[in-house]
Parts: structure tokens; sequence; C-alpha cells
């Protein structure tokens, strides 16, 4: 257990490294002038060359890199010489928009991509599971077929779609929902839960609308086949109730590759969902990191896509425990 | 009152068989509708047990020999199978008997053997934790009472220090104990009959025997009756009281087993017999019978083992391939045949 823990940490420094460098890179050779951009309009040269100084962007490539991964582990000087300020541990760098502390801008961001990640998950996997899971104990009745019929119309529906119809319906025509407002990021605020699930209820229903849909069908098809294992027909001559064979002797068989998918999904949403908090204009991770990218701000993207790993790796290692405790088979080495 | 609860179909004057045997099968037939048509697996089943017996049914791959025992199982309600027909166990009727009820029965009255232990057993749980939930669901009994019972059981049929393994996972068992726990299970609660389908199958030779032994001996021990699935002769001939021959999902013959090995009366029988190697025969080469089994979606319209039977044209007119024969008892000895029993005796003689 201790080894396993071990290990998954050495391979998460060592993918963190490889992806904050390829991220540098391609900052590097993309087209966009973070200096040009940070200094504004009526820029003259002059002042490109200073703004690139204070940025750092003089210096070689490698050394900026290296400059920029020593703050993650101790507090750094940023600016141009003589106008140092410093940068706190952990140092993400500053904005080269803002000239703001980038742990600050991502502990400002992540409250709103949390709580759009955490109901969606809880609304799709419930959806998803539930309905997969009634589609094959139904397997060829009608019920079955009108759900694996919607999964497939789910899973072709764009995010802008589904996004901009439910706010259309629910918000501007049906004044069901509030739209979506930046004061309301936690269950916990003064606001109250109810209005932090009226807040948020709308981009839920359109991610889970996209990710139930493919785990309707995995549910689904799992469900059949471990409905048709021997063990379950053991289970079934041993006299067990219905409801045991299903759940007890069934499910936890079968629900292995959700777990899979959930621990992917996961990490991928915890790095912001990007559509959805564009169309839903929520400020997450996904909604900042976009605006960073334009704007060339390099400290601020490469912040938040390294983050986005982390959550990926880390989401992975807990999908690696939770096999473990699932079946008994799988033993961590 | 009590006469009426003996026999019940019979004083209501509604057809079907008395129900004083312990078991007592009649014109069991299962047909599964697919999309290439009705597939007939089992064709009108006639056979009775009597607690403490055995009954061998053997046959190749395909003959209805599990879907025969799914059907007594009642495995196959709330499938797209349709059964027909009786099998009157202890009175009740299985085939028209509600999932509910039959639920209660199984594991409690009548136990199941699989054939692959690996895959019958589920990989997620503890050994002794799968044979304890099948003691818990039948008796009213603490979790402490059914570990108790389980380990026991465990021990009965001859795992070693059965209070260690009962925590340990399938696939922590070796074929053999496996094929031991499955046997623990499905006795735990002691049912009255057992149906073992293919017990010994998956196991090597060494190991088939000593399940043999065991079940026999458990057999013994709470004089249960036992219907054993197999296409091994070898194993029939070991444990059987009688067998019963399958071919295309009918009987063909059925007799006590001395009778079916050493007075045989159905060609498919001999055949099976003759495709045995034994010994002592200088052949290097084994006799199968040729050709394929028929199929299921489009049975003959005359004797199903027509097609196969080197004999067919002895009962003259044609009458095999235009008339499917009946099952003709005599002396507890049935077969399923155009030939006569003069016939028969050459056809055994010349071989």
């Amino acid at each position: 257990m201790i080894t396993f823990i071990l290990r998954r940490a050495g391979s998460l420094v060592l993918l963190l490294t490889a992806v904050s460098f390829i991220t540098f890179t391609l900052f590097q050779l993309g087209p966009a002038d973070p200096a040009a951009a940070a200094c504004g309009q009526e820029c003259t040269p002059e002042r490109v060359a200073e703004a690139r100084v204070a940025l750092g962007m003089d210096q070689p490539f490698l050394v900026q890199y290296a400059d920029y991964m020593r703050g993650l582990f101790s507090s750094r000087m940023i600016g141009a010489p003589g106008a140092q300020s410093v940068c706190e541990w952990p140092c993400l760098g500053k904005s080269f928009q803002t000239n703001e502390n980038v742990a600050d801008i991502i502990g400002r961001s992540l409250p709103y991509t949390l709580s759009m990640a955490v109901g969606a998950l809880v609304l799709w996997t419930v959806s998803g599971v539930g309905l997969g899971l009634l589609a094959a104990l139904r397997k060829g009745s009608p019920t079955d077929k009108f759900i694996v019929g919607a999964a497939s119309v789910g899973v072709s529906l764009p995010i802008p779609v589904t996004g901009l119809f439910l706010l259309l319906v629910f918000v501007n025509q049906l004044h069901l929902l509030p739209f979506t407002t930046n004061e309301i990021n936690s269950p916990f605020g003064p606001q109250g839960p109810l209005a932090w699930v009226a807040n948020y209820l709308l981009p839920w229903i359109a991610l889970a609308v996209l990710f139930s849909a493919s785990y309707i069908r995995v549910t689904r098809t799992n469900m059949i086949e471990t409905f048709g294992e021997d063990f379950i027909r053991t289970a079934r001559a041993k006299g067990l109730t219905p409801r045991t064979v299903t759940f007890k002797h069934g499910v936890r068989a079968g629900i292995t590759p959700v777990v899979t998918m959930l621990g992917m999904d996961i990490g991928l949403l915890l790095g912001g969902a990007v559509l959805t908090e564009q169309i839903f204009s929520v400020p997450g991770l996904g909604f900042t990191a976009v605006h960073a990218a334009i704007s060339g701000d390099l400290p601020v993207t490469l912040a938040i896509t390294m983050l986005a790993a982390f959550f990926v790796i880390v989401a992975n290692v807990v999908v690696d425990l939770a096999y473990a405790a699932i079946d008994p088979r799988v033993r961590l080495q | 009152m009590t006469q009426l609860h003996t026999h019940p179909r019979s004083d209501r004057g509604t057809p079907g068989p008395a129900s004083d045997a312990f078991l007592e099968v009649r014109d069991l037939s299962v047909k599964f509708p697919t999309d290439d048509g009705v597939v007939s697996a089992v064709n009108g089943m006639d056979f009775s047990l009597e607690r403490g017996k055995t009954l061998g049914i053997v046959g190749e791959s395909g003959s209805g020999k599990s879907v025969t025992s799914q059907a007594l199982m009642g495995l196959l309600k709330g499938t797209s199978a349709q059964v027909t027909g009786h099998a009157l166990f202890q009175g009740k009727d299985l085939v028209t008997l509600p999932e509910s009820a039959m639920r209660r029965l199984r594991g409690r009255n009548i136990g199941m053997i699989f054939q692959d232990p690996l895959s019958a057993l589920h990989p997620f749980y503890t050994v002794g934790h799968q044979i304890a939930e099948a003691y818990l669901v039948h008796n009213k009994a603490t979790k402490k009472q059914a570990r108790a019972a389980a380990v026991d059981m465990l021990g009965r049929v001859g795992i070693p220090s059965p209070e260690q393994r009962y925590d340990e996972y399938p696939h922590h068992f070796s074929g053999g104990m496996r094929q031991r726990a499955m046997i623990a299970m499905a006795l735990i609660c002691e049912p009255e009959l057992l149906i073992a389908d293919e017990p010994t199958t998956a196991l090597d030779v060494t190991v088939q025997a000593q399940i043999l032994d065991l079940m026999s001996e458990l057999q013994e021990e709470t004089n249960s009756a036992l219907i054993l699935i197999t296409h091994d002769l070898g194993v029939v001939a070991e444990v059987c009281d009688s067998v019963l021959v399958m071919y295309g999902g009918q009987c063909v013959e059925s007799g006590p087993v001395d009778e079916i090995f050493y007075d045989t009366r159905h060609p498919y029988t001999l055949g099976l017999l003759n495709s045995m190697p034994t010994l002592n025969s200088p052949a290097s080469r084994l006799n199968p019978i040729p050709g394929q089994p028929p199929s299921l979606l489009d049975l003959p319209k005359g004797c199903i083992f027509s097609a196969r039977c080197d004999y067919a044209d002895l009962a003259g007119d044609g009458v095999c391939a235009s008339r499917r024969p009946d099952l003709v008892v005599e002396d507890g000895h049935g077969r399923r045949c155009h030939l006569s029993g003069p016939q028969i005796l050459t056809i055994r003689n010349s071989r």
C-alpha cells in the first residue's frame, strides 16, 4: 500500500514536470507575444522591451522555466531589476495581465469549478447508472429502447446547444431560474444552499445530459454482461432475493468500468468545464484558462494546465484504490 | 381432508400425473424464441426419481441436459423461455409455481452444483460468506450461527482448516477445493434434491473421483435424491442407480444403470457406448457416431436420431423418417425407437 502510494507520487511528479515543460514550450512556439499584450494600447517598441524584461521574457527559455519551477518550492522575486516584488510560496508566477498572484487567481476560480463539478457529478452518476441499470434489467423492453434512444440523443448534443437551449427555456421564457451569478460559489454562503442549487442547476443539467448518456450505455452493457455470468445463476440457485441478486451480486461486479470512467471524468471536470463555464459565464478554472490563453497570460495558463493534470492523475490513483476496495483480486503492488 | 392434499390433481379430475412420487416429470418441454426461430431445447421429457436415489442424465452437448435442470430449478422463470408440462416435486408443480415460491424452494429444498466452480462462485466475496449467505436466506439465524454452519459444512466437504479458509476468496482455492466449496454451498440447507450439472467436467481426473465420492457420501448422510448431469459414461456407471439418455431434447432410453450398459436397447446409446475407448481395445482410433446433432431450430418430423442412425432402414416403410417414435416403457426400461426388440438384439450382438 505504502509502496503503491510512493510509486504513484513519483509518477505524479514526473508527469507534472512533463506537462509543464510541454505547455511552456508551446507558449514559446506560439505566435502570441505576452509582452505586447501586457503593455496594452499605445505601445512603443521601447515599452514592449521594458515589459519583456518585467515579465522575465528576456531570459533564455530554460532559465525562465527553471525560475518558474523554483517558485513551486520556495518564494521568489518577480519583475524587472529595480522593480521586483515578492511572490510568496507557492509561487505560480504573477499574471502578465493584472500582476496578480496566480495562486490567488486559482483560489478565486476553484470554488466556481467545484460548485459546477460536484452537482453535475451527482446528477449524472445517479441518472446514468440508474437508467443504465434499469435498461439492463428490462433488456429488450420499450423502457430499454427508450432509454438507449435518449442516451444516443444526449451523447450527440453538444454542450453549447443544450446550454443555450436550457437558458432560453428556463431563464428567458419561463423565468423559472435566475441567470447564473458570480456571487454564489458555495452552498455554505450567505444565500444558502437552495440559491446555490438554483444558480448551478442549468449548468449541471447541461453537463449531466452529455455525461450521463455515456454512463447509461456503459452501465447497461456491463450490467447485461454481468447478469449473464455464472455467479449470478449461482446466486439465484441459492434462493437469494431478486434484490440481493441484482445489487449485491450483480451491480458490485458490473460497476467497475463505471468507476474508471467516473475517475477520469472527475479529474477532467475539476480542471475546468471550459465550454459550460463559457456559456453560463461561470468564472471557474476553465473560463479563466481560456481568457488567459487568449491574452497570452503564460503563468495563469500554465498553472491551470498543471492543476488539471494534477487532478486527472490524482483521480486515477483514487480509481486504483477504489478498484482494490471493490475487487479482492486486485492487489496494490 | 388429508387425501385431498395428497391427490389434489386426481380429485379435481384435472389432467396430470399422480403426485405420490418424490419427483415426477411429465412431458416437460422448453422452447426459446429467438430471432432465427423457435429453439426446441427440451421436447417432452418424462422421468421420476425417488428419495435417496441417483439419476444420471447423459447426452452430447446441446442435447438439453442443462436446460432440463434449469427448468427444474425454475431458473428459466423471468426469461423468454417457454416451459410447458409438469414437474411435480413433493406435490408442487415446479413449472407453474410462481417465482417467489420457487425462490424459497431453491437452495432449501433443491440444491444445485454447477460445472465450472471458478465462474460459478462470485469473485468479490469470500467463499465462507457465499456459503453463509445461502444459509441465512433460508434460516432464521444470526450471522455468527451462519458462519458456524458454513465452517462446519466446509469441514464436512473435506476442506482442511475450514475456519481459516472461510475468509479466503475463490481465487485462493484450487479447482477441486472450489468444487467442494460449491457442494458445501448447495448442501448447507440439506436439500432433499440435489442437481449436479457436470460437476466434475472442469476438474482433473484424480480430483473427479474425490468429488464423486464426496457427493455420494453426503447424499447417503442426508438421504437426498441426486440428478447427475454428465456426458461421462464412466461417472454414470460409478454412481448412478438409473440413467436417462438424452438426444435432441428427448429421452431416447432410460432405465436402471446395469440395463443401460449391458442390455442397451437404443441405437444412439449403443453408439455412445461404442465411442468410449477401453483399455484393452486394440484400435488406436475412437469410434464416434458419424454426423452432427440435429438443429434444434428445425427438428426432423420423424425420429430425431434417424439422420445419424445406421439402422433407420431396418424398421421399414421409412417410418423412422416420417413418424416420431413414442417412449415405450417395459419393466422400467424405456426406449424411443421404431426397431423391434429382436432387431436391437441382433444389432447389439453384431458389434
